[in-house]
């Protein structure tokens, strides 16, 4: 232990005083945080009452956990989302399975049929299910339908954008790139308030779509530019050696791509495909300017309650502490898809 | 028939494109017909006219003279200089914060790295929106009214309306400005290094400047009705977003920073350290220009990114673009459609021009050979 | 490709559908959708069951049961003041009814259409007690929190501007951060709609330490909204709102309607409440229009109270919005 603390923070005379002030720093930075967040906080009860005021006052949060969780989903059916998550983590669970790669088919089958499953779950009005209207979904449900919804449309998409701007049909190529570029020279907020209130003018009179619905489609439209950005890296990256290969083995475009090019471009870019998703997870965040009620949204709502007033530092945090183990998740994730041996390596030979 | 549309030469591939372009074309057509339809139908005028008639509203921060009987043309003005005043103050401040932090993560004290390493871990991994309304709602109540202002002297001044600085006047303003870019201008022949004259250039710059700082009238920010009047003032939302957009945009940078430094090969480090340079050397004239040639690239989309998030303002109450134009403009005249596409024009021409440029640069920088 | 030959085929498609009478798209769908404001205690606000609760939801309530026979059939949509109208134009609402101020360049330029006024308001002013301000015209140089895009935040530049004084405005998109921007102190007064600020107040923990200055500057009539070029909408809304007024003229209410439509001899009441006459098969609708509405919501008078006079925590005085005979200046041309 000790020779641990001498090699890593006191190695010479200028780092051990950085490491002594370092942690001096720390301290004095921390203690009050650490205060107020556990030692000083109060995590039971109903009312505002039950805070002493002293540190946090989580009761805030507990009293809220309903609605910031499931929105304004019925009570009595909200067990429905309970298994909508369960299903769909069972239904994803074999993507990050090395052994299950070797049937992607079967895989991405799975997920999509969870996805299907999910899908009908939420919104109910079959199998003796009451209907639940989107407009009562919320919290972090909604957060969650948002970012798994673009990252399924998004993810096939922006691979198909990728192939069209590799193209050497010159009017596929032109359309693929201005509508790349186009969506990532713009920001997300500007596209969801046109999805948001501009879509029905440019659809035909009498033509409606659900609020939600037409989020999803700009929330996947954007990701999907961003997504083709990344995977178009990864087919760079594929030596023309492999596309002579598969194309000598008699494939043609579809087939050598699928079954070639693609599963070794999509290696290469796991990280890039990760960052993207967790960019898409936190954009998330942004649909409650145009009045959908994610989880930020949620505590939003709830800070003006006339009965908690003044716990907007717990609401943040809180929304902080929830996005956070979210999104630190998916990239720790990632890193263990970067490490495992035989992925990755084996096809740059 | 399907490999050779992959081709471009055969038949059948101006046969798809033809057929693609036509639907596209339909497509567009089909939009903008539904779209006049409708806004005949509805009664609503088109057109840009609108862009002359006078706003009759204020705004909060403005670097341009404005008032209401200004235009909505001019409110347009407003905004995108307020967009692009946070986004380049955002930028400057991110890449100072970002190559610190990212430099830090490389650092042999292990505690020092690990505290950078938190930063990134915590800092990019939460909503940036989350994060403005954490600076702007949370830090914002625990500043005092404007008669219990935390003060520094007699020239500035913080409370919950802002920070309050002194400035020179307006005659003096400009000599200082002019004094301090010929300092800068006579710092930078001093590093190319034609030292001669360069020293007295810079002892009479000097001079000037002293007597400028000394003998300008400063305008001091003075209490007087609610509030402060004089001076500058940085509003709190502006600074909120500026802090918040920096904060988050520096831990991205931070990464790249890294990735760009680890990126350069050990034997130049081996090579560098025999040569007996020094470690500021080393970072100097080794590291630093190998690594910029990782580096330049995706740290021109952080910028993009920033710009583009420098949008969320709308949330906050800055008066940005998107707040100002694509929010009240666009309430008082009703013209979404013109409105919008003002707006996401604005954002495209940012976006394709830094993206120019940066071809530019990559062309002009790029390892010859090492292009894969 | 094959995908873009589909997309091909659904444009046309698409193009070829026409534009539907708003009466025929809600009866289609089954449900009258409104756009309401995001949280206005009072007119449109959610409570802890994310139930809508105010003046202007149950105007919406009261046209759905007209139209559609169940006030349960209303729907609601928040929209911050910058959406509203787009959301209407664009036909993402059927209606509007979100405390819209009428004015000229709204009804004409805009493409809408204002049915009624169901609420005569005035902009006022809130500060903090003890700041020695009892007046507006005391607000020189003050800082102002305000709602985006609203005729507040042009009828605050006119004032400022005609008495030569300075002002700073605080521009947020939402009523809630608004009120949060205010009570953290980043502004020295509030300015909406008076009614709005006696709402908001309620929300502030330590209400009593705001006042709410008595100036009115300017008039605010609010009322629901339609687009322009659908006259057969146009009057199903407006005839509602005066349905409700002239129940309470007329003494009817959400207790005694049932009874009245019988018992009463009235040729007024009878008409109202669909006995005599064909006040609903004019407008497309069947003779119960207004003695649902009555019955589901209540009359006019009786929404007042419950939403927003003595019945609820905002006890607004009637004053203006009281009925033309008693001295107010709600008047509903009559229906025969």
């Amino acid at each position: 232990m000790t020779g641990w603390l001498r090699v890593r923070l006191f190695p010479g005379p200028v780092n051990g005083v950085v490491s002594v002030l370092l942690l001096a720093a720390i301290v004095w930075a921390m203690a009050p945080v650490v205060d107020w967040a556990f030692i000083s906080a109060d995590w039971f009860g109903t009312t505002r009452a039950d805070c002493s005021g002293a540190g946090a006052c989580w009761v805030f949060v507990t009293a809220r956990i309903g609605q910031f969780l499931y929105g304004f989903y019925p009570e009595t059916e909200r067990w429905r989302v309970d298994v909508a998550a369960l299903c769909l983590a069972l239904g994803l669970a074999p993507l990050f399975m090395a052994r299950a790669m070797r049937g992607p088919g079967l895989v991405f089958g799975l997920a999509f049929g969870a996805l299907v499953l999910c899908g009908m779950l939420l919104i109910g009005g079959a199998f003796g299910l009451p209907y639940v209207p989107t407009r009562r979904w919320g919290g972090l449900m909604l957060t969650l339908v948002v970012a798994v919804v673009g990252i399924a449309a998004s993810f096939p998409l922006g691979i198909l954008l990728a192939l069209g701007r590799r193209s050497r049909l010159p009017v596929l190529r032109g359309l693929c790139v201005a509508f790349i570029e186009l969506w990532r020279g713009v920001p997300l907020i500007t596209v969801l308030f046109m999805a948001s209130v501009m879509l029905p003018l440019f659809l035909p009179g009498g033509a409606e779509m659900d609020k939600l619905l037409r989020a999803l489609i700009g929330v996947s439209l954007f990701a999907a530019a961003y997504m083709a950005e990344v995977v178009r890296g990864g087919l760079q990256a594929i030596p023309v050696g492999q596309y002579e290969a598969a194309s000598a083995l008699g494939l043609g475009y579809w087939r050598s791509h699928a079954l070639v090019i693609l599963p070794q471009a999509l290696r290469h870019v796991v990280p890039g495909i990760v960052n993207t998703i967790i960019g898409l997870f936190k954009d998330t965040t942004l649909v409650l300017v145009i009045g959908l009620f994610d989880l930020l949204g949620m505590v939003q709502a709830a800070l003006t309650d006339p009965n908690w007033l003044g716990y907007s530092l717990e609401g943040y945090v809180f929304a902080g502490v929830m996005f956070w183990a979210f999104c630190f998740s998916m990239s720790r994730l990632s890193l263990r898809f970067e490490r495992r041996p035989g992925v990755g390596q084996e096809d740059t030979a | 028939m399907r490999r050779r549309s992959a081709d471009g030469h055969a038949p059948a591939a101006f046969l798809w494109q033809a057929l693609i372009l036509i639907a596209v074309l339909a497509g567009g057509a089909a939009l903008v017909f539904n779209t006049l339809d409708n806004l005949a139908a509805r009664g609503i005028s088109s057109g840009f006219g609108f862009l002359d008639d006078a706003a009759g509203f204020g705004v909060t921060m403005s670097l341009i003279p404005f008032d209401e009987t200004a235009s909505f043309a001019r409110a347009f003005v407003v905004g995108l200089l307020n967009t692009l005043l946070v986004s380049v103050l955002g930028v400057a401040l991110a890449t100072v914060l970002g190559v610190a932090v990212g430099l830090a993560r490389l650092s042999p004290n292990w505690l020092l790295a690990r505290i950078a390493g938190a930063y990134v871990e915590t800092l990019r991994n939460i909503p940036l929106l989350l994060q403005i309304f954490f600076w702007y709602f949370a830090v914002l109540r625990t500043l005092p009214a404007p008669r219990g202002s935390y003060a520094l002297g007699e020239v500035a001044f913080l409370n919950n309306r802002g920070l309050y600085l002194a400035w020179p006047e307006a005659a003096a303003g400009w000599a200082l400005a002019i004094g301090l870019c010929a300092a800068v201008a006579v710092a930078w022949s001093l590093r190319r290094g034609r030292r001669g004259p360069a020293a007295g250039a810079a002892l009479v710059t000097l001079a000037a400047l002293g007597w400028v700082f000394s003998a300008a009238a400063w305008e001091r920010p003075q209490l007087a009705g609610f509030n402060f009047t004089g001076g500058v003032t940085l509003i709190p939302e502006f600074v909120a977003l500026v802090v918040a957009l920096s904060t988050y945009t520096a831990a991205f940078i931070a990464e790249i920073v890294r990735a760009g430094v680890q990126a350069v090969p050990k034997g130049q480090v081996e090579a560098a350290d025999a040569l007996g340079l020094n470690p500021a050397q080393k970072l100097r004239f080794v590291i630093a220009p190998q690594a910029l040639r990782v580096i330049v690239p995706p740290l021109t989309s952080q910028y993009l990114n920033l710009t583009k998030n420098s949008s969320l303002a709308a949330a906050i109450a800055y008066p940005d673009l998107v707040s100002v134009f694509a929010g009240t403009v666009l309430n008082i005249t009703g013209q979404a459609i013109e409105v919008i596409a003002i707006t996401m024009a604005v954002y495209l021409s940012i976006s394709l021009g830094i993206a120019a440029l940066m071809g530019g640069y990559n062309r002009a920088f790029a390892l010859r050979g090492a292009a894969s | 490709m094959r995908i873009l030959c589909a997309a091909l085929a659904a444009s046309l498609a698409i193009t070829a559908a026409s534009a539907a009478a708003t009466l025929d798209t809600v009866r289609q769908r089954g449900a009258l959708v409104c756009g309401v404001s995001q949280g206005l205690a009072g007119f449109s606000n959610p409570d802890a069951q994310g139930r809508w609760t105010g003046l202007d939801t149950d105007i919406c309530r009261a046209v759905a049961s007209a139209v559609l026979g169940d006030a349960k059939k209303a729907r609601f949509v928040p929209l911050s003041s910058k959406e509203s109208f787009t959301a209407l134009q664009s036909g993402a609402v059927d209606m509007l009814t979100r405390n819209t101020t009428w004015t000229q360049t709204r009804d004409t330029a805009l493409g809408l259409n204002f049915v009624a006024t169901i609420f005569y308001d005035g902009q006022g002013f809130m500060v903090r007690r003890g700041v020695g301000v009892d007046s507006a015209e005391q607000l020189d140089g003050a800082t102002v929190c305000v709602n985006a895009g609203t005729t507040t935040e042009l009828n605050l530049a006119d004032y400022f501007r005609a008495r030569k004084m300075r002002y700073t405005p605080v521009v947020f998109e939402k009523s809630d951060e608004v009120l949060a921007a205010y009570q953290a102190g980043r502004c020295d007064a509030y300015t909406t709609d008076q009614s709005g600020l006696y709402a908001q107040r309620l929300k502030l923990q330590d209400r009593n330490a705001h006042t709410i200055l008595p100036d009115v500057i300017s008039k605010e009539p609010l009322g629901p909204v339609v687009r322009q070029g659908d006259d057969a909408w146009f009057d199903i809304v407006r005839w509602t709102v005066f349905a409700l007024i002239n129940a309470e003229e007329l003494g009817v209410g959400q207790t005694n309607v049932d009874g009245m439509r019988t018992a009463s001899a009235d040729p007024r009441i009878r008409r109202l409440l669909g006995a005599d006459g064909r006040a609903g098969a004019n407008m497309g609708l069947d003779a119960e229009w207004a003695l649902r509405a009555i019955r589901q919501v209540g009359n006019y008078g009786e929404l007042f109270d419950r939403h927003l006079g003595k019945a609820s925590p905002l006890m607004i005085d009637r004053g203006m919005n009281r009925l033309w005979n008693k001295g107010g200046l709600l008047y509903a041309p009559p229906i025969r």
